[in-house]
C-alpha cells in the first residue's frame, strides 16, 4: 500500500509543479495548494504508516504499547494543514490586490516592481 | 426556499456546532481534538451562520470583530506559559496541574488554557480572512 | 575603571547624538572633546603602571569553549597609540567643531568619528586575535562612512567603497591569519605569544599566516600596491583625513606588524616581505608627490611614504630598526596631523587647496603660519625638531646592518627623505611665503578654535626634539620592550656626535632644500604625469572591478528574470538533476520495496477518486471543477488520515478543505476565468518535467522506506505522554506541552498571515498617495 500512497504523492507534486508552472494566477494558487498537500502527505509516509492504531493512551492505561503510529509526523503536519490555510488566504488575496491593481492574470505581466 | 431551511437550521446549528467545537476542545488531552480543530469548527460555524443570515447579522450576533479573538488567543497562551516561571520559577511553558480533576472538564492546567488560547487565534484568524474576504468586493 | 567608562562612552555617545542629533550644532559641540579628553587622562593615569610592564583594563569571558575572552590590556606598545588616538583625538574634536560649524548634520560626523575613535582603541587594547579583527573592522566601517560623510557627492561614495572594499579584504585576511595562529597556538590570545615563536615560524602553515597578516597590514596602512585608497580617502573632511588617515587609523597595519613582530618576525619571509613592500611604497608615493598640487593629495602621497618607511624599519627587525619605526609613528603624528589642519584651514578662508594658487597667506594668517612652519620643519628633519630625532634613528639602524642589501635600503631612505622634505615645505611654508596674489584681500581670520590644535601638535613636536630623553624614556623604550627587546634608557637623543650620520642628515636637508628651490609644484607637470595613471594599481583594480560588475549585471539579468515559472523550472530542474543522480544506483540495485501487499478495496477506490480528482483539477477549463476537485482531493486525504491511525489529522484536514473551499469560492469567481497563454509545446515541456519530479518524489519515498525507522523521539513522547503531562492523546501533548513553544510561534505566523489578509483588503493607499505611474 506504501507504494501505491508514494505515487499518489508523486502524483500530487506533479500536479502541483505542473500548475506553477502556468502563467495564470489562479492555476499558481490550486498548484500551491496541491503542493501543499503533497508534502503532508510525504511527511506522513515518511514516519511510516500504521492501521487502526492512533497515537491515542488507552483510558485503562498509563503508556502507550504494542503497536502504534508515529505520533511526531502527525504532529508536525497538523500544525503545517493550518498554517497552510492561512498562508493560501494570503497568496490568494495578494493576487486578487495584484491582479486589480494591474488589470491583468498573466503572470509574465508581473515583472516590474516600480508599476506599484 | 433552499435559503428558508438552511437559515432555520442554522439557528440550531450554531449553538450546537459551538458546543461541539467546545467538546472537541476540551477532550483533546485524552481523544482526537484539541484546539486546532475545535477552533476550525466553531470557525465554520460562524462562516454557515453567516451564509443564512448574512454577514451582517453574523457581526452583530459575534458583537466584537473576530480580529480581537488573535491578541486575546495569544496573550492567553503565553500567560499560560508564564505562570509556571512567575508562580513556581519554572522554566517557560512548564505544564502545571490542579491535583484533583474536575467534574465535566476533566483535569485542568496549564496545557489546557494553552490549548484555549490555541483555539481563539484560530477562529479569530479564521474568521478575519474570511470575513475579511466576502465583505469587500 | 575610567578607561573602560571612555570607552563605553565612546561608543554610547554616537547613540545619544543619533536621537539628539541637534546637540553638536552650536557652541555645544566643543563638549563633544570631553570623551577623548577623558581617555586621554584615563592613559596618562596608567602610565605607572605601563612602566612596570602593563595592566589588564577588562577581563570578561566572552566565548571561553572557544577560548575567546574579552580581554583588554594596556602595554608599552598600546600605550603610545592610545595617547595618540585619546590626545590627537581630542585637539581633531576640538577643530572639527569649528570646521563643522554651520552644517546641518555635523552629528554624523561627531558620531562615526566617536564610533571610530572607540574601535581604535578597543584595536590597540585586544589582547586576543578575535576581538582585534573585530575592532579592526570597525574603524574600517567607520572610515567608511567618515570618507563618504558628503554623500550626496559621486566621488565621495565611490572613494569610500574603494577604501571599504581594500581595508576590508585585509580585514579578512587578518581573521584568516588568526584562526590559523589559534590553529598552530591551540588559543587566540596575543599575550605570551612571542614564546611561541619558534612553534608559529617552524608550522608549515608559517608562509601562509606571514603572508595573510601583511595583506592585513598592507591594506590598511596603505602600502603598494594597495595604497590607492588612501589618496582616494582626501575626500573625507579635512578632520577625519587628519586623524583616521594619518594619525592612527592607518598605523593600525604598522600596530599590527609591530605586535607580531616578536612571534611572527625573524624570519626570511618576514624580513623581505616587509622590507619589499614597505621600500617600494616609500620611494613610489614620495615620488608621486611631485605630480600634486592639491595640497591634500600631497599630503596624502607623503603619508603613504612615511607609513613606507615605517613598514621598511619594523622589517628588519633589529633593535635599532624597531626603536625608529616606533619612533617615527609618534615623530610623525606630531608633524604630519598639523600640516593636514593647517591644509583645512586654507582651504576654508581661502577656497582652494591648490598649491599653485596658494602664496603669501603669512600676513593674513599669523598663528595658521606658525603651525604650518614649525611642522613643515619638523618634517624636514632640522634640529632641534623631533623630526631630526627620527631621521636620524632610520640611518642609524640602516647603517648599524652594515650589510650592502642595508647601504641600498639606505639610498631608497635618502631618496625618500629627499622628496618628503620637499613635499613637507610644499604644505606648511609655499602657501605663507611670497607676496599674496594681488585682489585677495584681508580674508575672515579663523578662530583659535581651528588654529590652535594644529599649532599646540607644532609645538609639541618642537619641545619633544629640544628633550628627546622625555619622549624616548617614556613612549618608546615601553614599547620596545613589548616587542621583545630590553629597551635601554635614553632610547632618543637629538645629538650623536660627528659622523656618517650626521652628515647623511646634512646631506638630505641640503638636497631637499636645492629641491624645493629648483621644483616647484605645477599644473602642467602633474598633468603630464595624470597619463601614467592608467597602469597604476588603481586604474587595474577599477578596471577589474567594472569588468566584476558587468559580469554580475548579466548573469543576475539571466538569473533574475522576473518570470516567476522560470524560478519555479530551474529550482526543480536542478533539484531533479541533483536528486536523480543519487537515485540511480538504488533502482539499479532493485534493493526498492515494489511489492504492493495486502490492499483493501476501500484504499483503492480512495486513490482511484483521489488521482481522477487531480486529474480534472489539473485539465479542466472551469474554475468551479477546479475549485470542487480540490475539495475531493483534500477529502480524499482526510480519508487516508482515517485510514492510517491519524484522526486528528484527519479532523484537521476535514475542517480547513471546507474553510479552502468556501474560500475559494469566496475569492475565485472575482478571479480572471482560466486563459491559455502558453502553447502546446511548452505546456509538454512543463508537463514531463512535472511528471520527472513527481516520479523523483516517489523513488525518494521508496528509498526511505526502504530504510530502517528510527522513532526514538516519538516512542519518547507515548511513554512519557501521560505520566509527565497528563495527556493520553499524543498528538496533543506534543503540541500544547512537549513542544507547545512551537504551536505558540505557529499561531502567531497565522495570526499574522491573517493580519496580513485584513491589511490587504482593508487598508488602501488615499489617492494622493498613489506612487505615478
Amino acid at each position: 500500500m506504501e507504494v501505491l500512497l508514494a505515487l499518489m504523492t508523486g502524483l500530487l507534486y506533479a500536479a502541483g509543479l505542473y500548475l506553477m508552472l502556468r502563467r495564470s494566477m489562479v492555476k499558481l494558487i490550486i498548484g500551491l495548494v496541491l503542493l501543499g498537500n503533497g508534502a503532508n502527505l510525504l511527511i506522513f509516509l515518511l514516519g511510516r504508516i500504521v492501521k487502526g492504531a492512533p497515537p491515542i493512551i488507552r483510558a485503562d492505561a498509563n503508556v502507550l504499547t504494542g503497536l502504534y503510529a508515529d505520533p511526531v509526523p502527525q504532529a508536525l503536519i497538523l500544525t503545517a494543514i493550518v498554517i497552510s490555510f492561512g498562508l493560501q488566504s494570503f497568496a490568494i488575496i495578494l493576487f486578487k490586490r495584484a491582479y486589480k491593481v494591474l488589470d491583468t492574470d498573466d503572470l509574465d505581466q508581473m515583472r516590474d516592481t516600480d508599476d506599484l | 426556499m433552499n435559503k428558508l431551511i438552511l437559515r432555520t437550521a442554522s439557528r440550531y446549528l450554531l449553538p450546537l456546532l459551538l458546543l461541539f467545537a467546545v467538546f472537541i476542545l476540551l477532550r483533546g488531552h485524552y481523544l482526537p481534538g484539541g484546539g486546532f480543530v475545535g477552533g476550525l469548527v466553531a470557525a465554520i460555524a460562524f462562516v454557515l451562520h453567516a451564509f443564512a443570515h448574512g454577514l451582517r447579522t453574523t457581526r452583530h450576533l459575534l458583537r466584537i470583530h473576530p480580529g480581537y479573538l488573535m491578541p486575546a488567543g495569544l496573550a492567553l497562551a503565553i500567560g499560560s506559559g508564564l505562570l509556571p516561571v512567575l508562580a513556581r520559577g519554572r522554566p517557560f511553558l512548564t505544564g502545571i496541574w490542579h491535583p484533583e480533576p474536575l467534574a465535566v472538564i476533566g483535569g485542568i492546567g496549564t496545557p489546557l488554557f494553552f490549548d484555549l488560547g490555541v483555539f481563539l487565534v484560530v477562529i479569530g484568524a479564521s474568521l478575519t480572512i474570511l470575513f475579511t474576504i466576502s465583505e469587500t468586493r | 575603571m575610567l578607561l573602560v567608562t571612555g570607552l563605553a562612552l565612546s561608543f554610547l555617545y554616537p547613540l545619544f547624538l543619533a536621537v539628539w542629533p541637534g546637540w553638536v550644532r552650536g557652541r555645544r559641540a566643543y563638549w563633544t572633546a570631553a570623551v577623548p579628553a577623558l581617555l586621554f587622562l584615563g592613559c596618562l593615569q596608567a602610565w605607572e603602571q605601563v612602566m612596570q610592564g602593563g595592566m589588564v583594563i577588562l577581563d570578561l569571558p566572552w566565548a571561553p569553549s572557544l577560548g575567546v575572552s574579552l580581554t583588554f590590556t594596556l602595554d608599552g606598545l598600546s600605550f603610545l597609540f592610545s595617547l595618540l588616538i585619546t590626545g590627537i583625538g581630542t585637539l581633531i574634536f576640538l577643530y572639527a567643531s569649528a570646521y563643522m560649524k554651520g552644517y546641518a548634520d555635523s552629528a554624523r560626523l561627531f558620531g562615526w568619528l566617536g564610533i571610530f575613535m572607540g574601535s581604535m582603541l578597543g584595536l590597540v587594547w585586544s589582547d586576543n586575535v578575535i576581538t582585534l579583527f573585530i575592532f579592526w573592522e570597525l574603524t574600517s566601517i567607520s572610515s567608511f562612512f567618515l570618507i563618504g560623510y558628503y554623500q550626496e557627492d559621486q566621488a565621495s561614495r565611490q572613494s569610500a567603497r574603494t577604501a571599504l572594499a581594500v581595508t576590508g579584504l585585509g580585514g579578512l585576511a587578518l581573521l584568516a591569519a588568526g584562526l590559523l595562529i589559534g590553529q598552530e597556538t591551540g588559543g587566540y590570545g596575543l599575550a605570551g605569544l612571542q614564546d611561541l615563536q619558534g612553534l608559529l615560524t617552524a608550522s608549515p602553515l608559517y608562509p601562509l599566516i606571514a603572508v595573510l597578516v601583511m595583506l592585513a597590514a598592507f591594506t590598511k596602512s596603505a602600502q603598494f600596491p594597495f595604497h590607492f585608497w588612501l589618496p582616494g580617502a582626501m575626500k573625507a573632511p579635512t578632520p577625519v583625513s587628519a586623524y583616521l588617515h594619518s594619525a592612527t587609523m592607518v598605523k593600525a597595519g604598522v600596530y599590527l606588524l609591530l605586535r607580531f613582530s616578536p612571534s611572527l618576525g625573524g624570519t626570511e619571509w618576514w624580513t623581505w616581505g616587509l622590507t619589499a613592500a614597505g621600500g617600494i611604497t616609500m620611494v613610489y608615493a614620495a615620488w608621486q608627490t611631485l605630480f600634486r598640487t592639491d595640497l591634500k593629495a600631497l599630503l596624502a602621497y607623503s603619508t603613504v611614504s612615511a607609513l613606507g618607511i615605517m613598514v621598511f624599519m619594523t622589517g628588519w627587525g633589529t633593535e635599532a630598526a624597531i626603536k625608529a619605526a616606533v619612533g617615527f609613528v609618534l615623530v610623525h603624528a606630531l608633524y604630519k596631523a598639523p600640516l593636514f589642519l593647517v591644509a583645512g584651514i586654507l582651504d576654508k578662508v581661502t577656497g582652494t587647496r591648490e598649491v599653485t594658487q596658494l602664496a603669501g597667506w603669512g600676513r593674513a594668517l599669523p598663528f595658521t603660519a606658525a603651525a604650518g612652519l614649525l611642522a613643515a620643519l619638523s618634517n624636514a628633519g632640522l634640529p632641534p625638531f623631533l623630526g631630526f630625532v627620527g631621521k636620524d634613528l632610520v640611518y642609524e639602524a640602516l647603517l648599524a646592518q652594515g650589510n650592502s642589501v642595508a647601504l641600498w635600503g639606505m639610498a631608497l631612505a635618502f631618496v625618500t627623505n629627499v622628496l618628503l622634505l620637499w613635499a613637507g615645505l610644499q604644505a606648511g611654508l609655499r602657501p605663507f611665503a611670497g607676496k599674496p596674489a594681488p585682489g585677495s584681500g584681508r580674508p575672515l581670520s579663523p578662530g583659535a578654535w581651528l588654529w590652535g590644535p594644529p599649532l599646540l601638535l607644532a609645538l609639541l613636536g618642537l619641545v619633544a626634539g629640544c628633550w628627546p630623553s622625555w619622549p624616548g624614556n617614556w613612549l618608546v623604550t615601553p614599547a620596545l620592550r613589548v616587542t621583545g627587546f630590553p629597551g635601554r634608557e635614553a632610547a632618543l637623543a637629538l645629538w650623536h656626535g660627528y659622523g656618517p650620520v650626521l652628515a647623511l642628515s646634512a646631506a638630505t636637508l641640503l638636497s631637499g632644500a636645492l629641491l624645493a628651490v629648483f621644483i616647484q609644484p605645477s599644473a602642467t607637470r602633474s598633468q603630464r604625469w595624470m597619463r601614467w595613471e592608467r597602469i597604476a594599481p588603481e586604474a587595474v583594480v577599477h578596471a577589474g572591478y567594472r569588468v566584476f560588475s558587468t559580469a554580475a549585471t548579466r548573469i543576475t539579468r539571466l538569473l533574475q528574470n522576473g518570470y516567476l515559472r522560470h524560478y519555479v523550472f530551474a529550482v526543480t530542474l536542478f533539484l531533479l538533476v541533483v536528486t536523480a543522480i543519487q537515485l540511480v544506483p538504488l533502482l539499479a540495485d532493485g534493493q526498492l520495496p515494489y511489492r504492493i501487499a495486502a490492499v483493501t478495496v476501500y484504499e483503492v477506490m480512495i486513490l482511484v477518486m483521489m488521482a481522477a480528482s487531480i486529474g480534472f483539477t489539473v485539465f479542466t477549463r472551469s474554475r468551479l471543477v477546479a475549485v470542487a476537485s480540490l475539495g475531493v482531493t483534500g477529502y480524499a486525504i482526510c480519508l487516508l488520515f482515517v485510514f492510517y491511525s491519524a484522526p486528528d489529522l484527519a479532523m484537521t484536514q476535514f475542517t480547513i478543505d471546507t474553510l479552502t473551499v468556501i474560500l475559494f469560492v469566496l475569492v475565485v469567481f472575482r478571479l480572471p476565468r482560466y486563459l491559455t497563454f502558453s502553447t502546446p509545446a511548452i505546456r509538454w515541456r512543463d508537463g514531463i518535467q512535472a511528471l520527472a519530479f513527481g516520479a523523483v518524489i516517489f523513488l525518494l519515498i521508496l528509498a526511505v522506506l526502504a530504510e530502517p525507522v528510527t522513532r526514538e523521539v516519538g516512542d519518547y513522547y507515548a511513554r512519557n505522554a501521560y505520566l509527565l503531562a497528563k495527556g493520553k492523546n499524543v498528538v496533543n501533548v506534543i503540541l500544547v506541552d512537549f513542544r507547545g513553544l512551537d504551536t505558540l510561534v505557529e499561531i502567531s505566523v497565522l495570526a499574522v498571515a491573517a493580519i496580513g489578509v485584513f491589511g490587504l483588503l482593508k487598508l488602501r493607499l488615499k489617492p494622493t498617495e498613489w506612487p505615478e505611474k
